[in-house]
C-alpha cells in the first residue's frame, strides 16, 4: 500500500508485459458468453422454482413447526462465513505488512463482495412473506439481532465494493489505454469509472488514505457480520445453541470457509486465465499455511464447543451429542470434523501437499465440508426441543430437505457464480499496478520469494 | 456646501430611522397579527373538523335501566363490529388492569383433548396445528408418567418477543403474548427463541383459507390465520374481552384448568365454574412453573401429577396415535 505509484516511476517495460498479461482475459469471448448464458439458464430455471415456493408456501420445502430452520439458515450463514476472506487477506495481513497477498487480494475481495451481496438474498427466501421484507426498515426493533445482522451485512458489503472497486481504479486508468478491438460498451465503463485518474501523486495520496481507512473499518465489520449471525442461534435457549463460545466458534470457522474458497478461486484463475507468472506455487505454499493455521484456531475451538459441555453430559446436551457423536447425524459429523479439519491439518504438515492441486483437493473437501458443517450446526437439535414432539404427521418429526429447498439454494451459488463470473472478467483480477510495484516480475520469479 | 450637508445629514439618517422603526414595528405587529388570525383558523376548522366527524359517528337508541331511551356511540355498544384499525388498536393495548393467568392441575388432566379441539376450531386450524397440545410427559423411568396440556406460556420475560424484528410479536399489559399476522415476516425466529415449543408456522394455505375470505382480521382470535405467518395461543383475548374464559379453559371436561386474574387473585375453574384464590390454589398443592431456570417468567402454573384422580396406564395413548 505504498504510496509512490508514479507511473513513470515503474518499469515500463514491466508494465506494459504486466498488463498485457493480466489485461488478457479481460474480453468478451464466445467461451464467456457460453459460460454466463448457462449461468443465466440455470437461474431462470431455479427463479421458476423459487416461484413455486412463492405461490404454495414454504410447505414446498421440509421445514416444518419443530425443525423450522434449514437448509436456508444453514447456507445463510455458510454464506457470510466465506465472505469473511476479504477482511482476513486485505486488512489482517495486508495491514501487518504482508506483500504476497498483492496478486491474490482483488480475488479475496471480490469472494466477499459476491458471498455477502448474496448472503442477503438467502435471507429472504427463507421469510414466509418476502413482500413484506419492508417492514424490517419500517417497523424494526434494535433489540432483534436480524436487526443487527441486516446493519452490518449490508455494511460489510458496501465496504467490501468499495475495498474491491477504490484499489482497481488506476488499473482501469492503465487498462483504460490497453483495451483496444474491446466492445466500446467495455470502453466506455472503463472510460467512466477511471474517474480521469491521471497517475498524479496526489491522486494516490488520497487513494491510499481512503483504502487504508476501509481496511480498519472492515475488520470490526466483519468481526461483526459473523458473531452477530452466531448470536441468531445463541441468543436463544436452546440447548446446542446456548453457547457463550458461538461469536468466535462462527468466525474461526468463517476463515476455514473462507480461505479454502480463496484457494479454490485462485486455483481456477491462475489456469484458466493463464496467470501462473502471477499466482506462483509460492502463493499456494502461503495460501497453505494459512489454511493450517485457520483451521488448527477453528480446530480448538470445537474442542471448547464439544469436549466441555459433552464432559458434563447435561441432560439436553447429551441428547444433541448422542445425536452428533453416535446416532442419526454420526455420519455426518465424523465425516466433517475429519475430511474438513482434522486430515487437512495432518495433511498440510507435509510440504509436498502445499501444491497448487493437492491443495486445491483439500480445499474443495473443507469447503462442502464448511456448507455440510452449517447444517449440522443450525438443524439436528431441533428435532429435539425441551419439549417432546408428539401428534403431528410423521414427516414433521425428521428434517428432509426438499428437491425444490436444494434447488433455490442452488441459485445462490449460481448468483455467487454470477458475480465473480463478471468481476473477475470486466476488471483485471490481478492488481496490475501494485503487483508491479511489489517487485512481481513479469518473467517469472518474485523478489519476495527469499 | 460640504458643511451644510453635514449638518443636514444627521436629521435625514433621524428621519430614516424613525421610518425604518416603524415600518419594523408595523412588520412585527402584523406578523403577530398573522400568526394570531392563522392558529385562530387553524383552530377554528379543527374544532369544525372535529364537529363535522363526530356528526358522522355511529349512534344507537338504548333503553337504559329506568326506561329512558338514550343515543350511545355506536362502538360502545356491545355487538357492534369494530374496523380492522380499532381491532389492532385495542387488541395492541390489551384489557387495562388485568393480569391473566392460568393454572393447570396435572393430576386432573387424563388427556381427553377436548382443549386441543375448541381450540383448533376456533382459531381454524388444523388437527395437527397447535396452539394448546397435550403431551405425554416421562421424566425418567422411575418418575411417573403423567399428561401436560401445554398452551403459550405468555412469559413475562418472553424470548420470542425480543428476538421480533419487526414488533409482529409483542406483550401487552395484561400479560397476553399476541402476534400480529398483518406485521409478521414469517422469520420464524420466535419459534427457534421458545424453549416450549409453543408457537406455529402456517407453512400453507391456512385450513379456512377460503371460508375467512374477506372476513377482517382480528388479531385477539388471530383469525383468518395466513399463510406465510406465524400464529400461537392468545389466551383467547376475544372471550376474555366478553369478559368469558378461554375455549381450552371452557371446554375441558376434567376441571384442568384454572383461569383468572392475578390483580385479584382469583382463578376461575373453567368446568365446575369454582372461584378459588390463585396463591392459596398454588401454595397448597406445590404450584411451579415451566423451565423456571430459563428466567422466562411464564403466567401459566403447573400443579403437580400428584393424587392422580385417573389410572394413567388405562388413559395412556397407544405410540401409533402420537404420529397422525
Amino acid at each position: 500500500m505504498n504510496s509512490q505509484y508514479n507511473i513513470p516511476g515503474l518499469e515500463q517495460e514491466k508494465l506494459e508485459t504486466a498488463a498485457a498479461d493480466i489485461l488478457m482475459p479481460v474480453r468478451i469471448n464466445r467461451s464467456f458468453i457460453l459460460w454466463i448464458g448457462f449461468l443465466f439458464i440455470a437461474l431462470a430455471f431455479c427463479l421458476f422454482v423459487y416461484s413455486i415456493q412463492l405461490r404454495k408456501g414454504l410447505i414446498v420445502t421440509g421445514l416444518r413447526d419443530y425443525t423450522s430452520w434449514g437448509m436456508y439458515i444453514a447456507n445463510f450463514v455458510f454464506f457470510v462465513a466465506t465472505s469473511l476472506v476479504g477482511m482476513l487477506i486485505s486488512s489482517v495481513l495486508g495491514l501487518i505488512g504482508i506483500k504476497w497477498i498483492v496478486p491474490i487480494a482483488r480475488i479475496a475481495e471480490i469472494i466477499a463482495v459476491a458471498f455477502a451481496a448474496i448472503a442477503g438474498l438467502v435471507i429472504v427466501s427463507d421469510m414466509g412473506r418476502p413482500e413484506r421484507l419492508a417492514n424490517v426498515f419500517l417497523y424494526g426493533r434494535v433489540q432483534s439481532p436480524i436487526l443487527w445482522d441486516v446493519t452490518v451485512v449490508t455494511t460489510y458489503f458496501v465496504l467490501s465494493l468499495l475495498l474491491w472497486f477504490l484499489p482497481l481504479i488506476p488499473d482501469i486508468a492503465v487498462a483504460r489505454t490497453r483495451l483496444a478491438n474491446r466492445p466500446a460498451f467495455l470502453i466506455r465503463i472503463y472510460e467512466i469509472l477511471s474517474f480521469k485518474w491521471v497517475h498524479h501523486e496526489e491522486q494516490y495520496k488520497i487513494l491510499n488514505q481512503a483504502v487504508r481507512i476501509l481496511l480498519l473499518l472492515i475488520i470490526p465489520t466483519a468481526l461483526a457480520i459473523h458473531t452477530v449471525t452466531s448470536w441468531l442461534f445463541a441468543v436463544t435457549p436452546r440447548a446446542g445453541w446456548d453457547s457463550t463460545i458461538f461469536g468466535p466458534y462462527f468466525v474461526s470457522g468463517a476463515f476455514v470457509a473462507g480461505t479454502s474458497a480463496l484457494i479454490i478461486a485462485m486455483f481456477f484463475f491462475r489456469t484458466n486465465y493463464r496467470l501462473q507468472k502471477y499466482i506462483t506455487e509460492f502463493h499456494f505454499e502461503r495460501m497453505a499455511r494459512l489454511l493450517f493455521l485457520v483451521s488448527v484456531v477453528y480446530l480448538y475451538f470445537n474442542l471448547n464447543e464439544f469436549l466441555v459441555p459433552a464432559y458434563k453430559m447435561k441432560k439436553f446436551d447429551a441428547i444433541h451429542f448422542q445425536e452428533l457423536f453416535s446416532g442419526d447425524f454420526a455420519l455426518l459429523f465424523w465425516g466433517i470434523q475429519l475430511t474438513g479439519l482434522v486430515l487437512p491439518i495432518i495433511l498440510l504438515l507435509f510440504r509436498k501437499i502445499r501444491k497448487p492441486i493437492p491443495l486445491l483437493v483439500i480445499s474443495i473437501f473443507i469447503f462442502a465440508a464448511s456448507w455440510l458443517k452449517r447444517f449440522l450446526i443450525v438443524v439436528p437439535l431441533q428435532g429435539h426441543p425441551y419439549l417432546p414432539i408428539q401428534y403431528v404427521p410423521s414427516a414433521w418429526i425428521v428434517y428432509k430437505p426438499t428437491l425444490i429447498e436444494s434447488t433455490i439454494t442452488l441459485a445462490s451459488f449460481i448468483l455467487v457464480l454470477i458475480i465473480i463470473t463478471l468481476l473477475s472478467k470486466l476488471f483485471p483480477v490481478i492488481p496490475i499496478l501494485e503487483t508491479v510495484r511489489e517487485g512481481s516480475s513479469p518473467n517469472g520469479s518474485l523478489k519476495h520469494i527469499r | 456646501m460640504g458643511e451644510k450637508k453635514k449638518r443636514i445629514e444627521p436629521e435625514i439618517t433621524g428621519i430614516q430611522e424613525i421610518i425604518e422603526a416603524s415600518r419594523r414595528d408595523f412588520l412585527k405587529k402584523a406578523g403577530i397579527s398573522g400568526a394570531v388570525f392563522i392558529s385562530g383558523a387553524a383552530a377554528v376548522f379543527a374544532g369544525y373538523r372535529h364537529e363535522k366527524s363526530k356528526s358522522k359517528e355511529k349512534y344507537v337508541q338504548v333503553l337504559t335501566t329506568d326506561n329512558k331511551l338514550v343515543k350511545v356511540p355506536a362502538d360502545q355498544v356491545e355487538g357492534y363490529t369494530p374496523g380492522l384499525k380499532q381491532l389492532q388498536e385495542r387488541g395492541r393495548d390489551g384489557i387495562k388492569g388485568k393480569k391473566w393467568v392460568m393454572v393447570i392441575d396435572l393430576s386432573k388432566c387424563r388427556n381427553a383433548r377436548k382443549c386441543v379441539e375448541a381450540c383448533q376450531s376456533a382459531h381454524h386450524l388444523r388437527p395437527y396445528e397447535y396452539h394448546i397440545n397435550t403431551l405425554v410427559m416421562q421424566e425418567s423411568a422411575n418418575t411417573p408418567a403423567y399428561f401436560m396440556p401445554k398452551p403459550c406460556q405468555h412469559c413475562d420475560n418472553p424470548p420470542c418477543v425480543s428476538v421480533c424484528p419487526v414488533d409482529a410479536t409483542f406483550k401487552r399489559q395484561d400479560g397476553v403474548v399476541l402476534i400480529d399476522n398483518e406485521r409478521c415476516i414469517g422469520c420464524r425466529f420466535c419459534m427457534a427463541a421458545c424453549p416450549y415449543s409453543a408457537r406455529m408456522f402456517l407453512w400453507e394455505d391456512p385450513r379456512d383459507a377460503e371460508a375467512d375470505k374477506g372476513n377482517e382480521y382480528n388479531i385477539e382470535l388471530n383469525v383468518p390465520q395466513k399463510k406465510g405467518t406465524i400464529s400461537k395461543c392468545l389466551f383467547s383475548s376475544d372471550r376474555l374481552r366478553e369478559n368469558k374464559l378461554p375455549y381450552c379453559v371452557s371446554a375441558c371436561p376434567n376441571g384442568v384448568y384454572y383461569f383468572g386474574d392475578e390483580n385479584e387473585d382469583a382463578v376461575t375453574n373453567g368446568t365446575t365454574k369454582e372461584t378459588v384464590r390463585f396463591s392459596e390454589l398454588l401454595k397448597n398443592n406445590g404450584g411451579y412453573r415451566l423451565m423456571a431456570e430459563l428466567g422466562t417468567k411464564p403466567r401459566v402454573y403447573y400443579l403437580p401429577p400428584k393424587n392422580r384422580i385417573f389410572d394413567f396406564e388405562k388413559e395412556k395413548p397407544a405410540d401409533k396415535d402420537f404420529i397422525i
